[in-house]
């Protein structure tokens, strides 16, 4: 399943349909295996990129995201960049709040994948659009 | 898009998820089992998520939206064979996966429902004044 898939270099995936969500989960997951994260570990991370990439999608209206293997001396990690150029989060406080949605859905995709990984950085303008970056590290 | 396969064994409708759904391949098999417990009549659908290797918000509220629709409809919904790190990606996401049963397998389902489904006819006969029921 994994091969093909060069790991020694970021690995990127566009967000365009509801099928590139699912190869966005399948890359994450191919990449978690890889820098051998525990189980519990891996299914949080592909839940994680799940719930992003979906939000690239409904919120940023598509977008790319990028898969990389890091490595702090220490531990492994995956590191995912999602990238839109939508119209970027108003009140990021708020979008990060449990249970607070715009788009129908349970609120929980923003904070919830926050809670999932190690490291969460978030960037976000109107002009620029929205860029969030989550690491995974193994143990 | 792919479609989940629905099977009918008996009272039961079962659905069990082999593929990584797409949100569309999901909303579909929300309508297809609403469609076939009101053309089947029956009373329990057991949901095997024991091949999904994640749950996110999406599916998560899928299944909730499925136990509420076939609770209108009368039956009751089983979701069987949650994997152990699912279920723990699941709490700290937030999903509570409120109204929702759940079963450590298929066959454990299917006893869930045929109990449910006992104590229910039950009630019937115990709130019916016209007919005898065994209890004295």
């Amino acid at each position: 399943m994994t091969a093909g898939i060069d790991l020694g270099h970021p690995q990127a995936q566009a967000i365009r349909s509801d099928e590139d969500v699912v190869r966005v989960r399948q890359l994450v997951r191919a990449v978690a295996v890889a820098v051998k994260l525990s189980l519990v570990d891996q299914t949080k991370v592909v839940t994680a990129a799940s719930e992003l990439a979906r939000n690239t999608l409904v919120y940023g209206g598509g977008g790319a995201v990028e898969v990389t293997i890091v490595d702090n001396g220490r531990r492994k990690g995956v590191r995912i960049v999602f990238a839109d150029s939508g119209p970027g989060i108003p009140d990021l406080d708020l979008a990060l709040t449990d249970g607070y949605t715009t788009g129908g859905g349970l609120g929980l995709g923003l904070s919830g994948a926050r809670r999932l990984v190690d490291e969460f950085g978030i960037e976000t303008s109107a002009a620029t659009g929205t860029r969030i970056t989550v690491t995974k590290w193994s143990r | 898009m792919e479609r989940v396969p629905i099977l009918k064994i008996g009272d039961i409708l079962l659905v069990s998820i082999q593929l990584d759904m797409s949100d569309q391949t999901a909303v579909q098999l929300q309508e297809d089992l609403a469609e076939r417990i009101v053309a089947t009549g029956c009373h329990g659908v057991i949901i095997d998520i024991t091949a999904l290797d994640i749950v996110d918000s999406f599916v998560g509220r899928m299944l909730s939206t499925i136990a509420s629709i076939s609770r209108v409809l009368d039956a009751e919904t089983v979701v069987a064979g949650m994997r152990p790190a699912v279920a723990i990606t699941l709490v700290e996401l937030g999903l509570s996966l409120n109204g929702i049963r759940t079963a450590l397998n298929v066959e454990r389902g299917m006893e869930l429902i045929a109990a449910a489904r006992a104590d229910e006819l039950d009630h019937q006969l115990d709130d019916d004044p016209d007919v005898e029921t065994a209890t004295p």
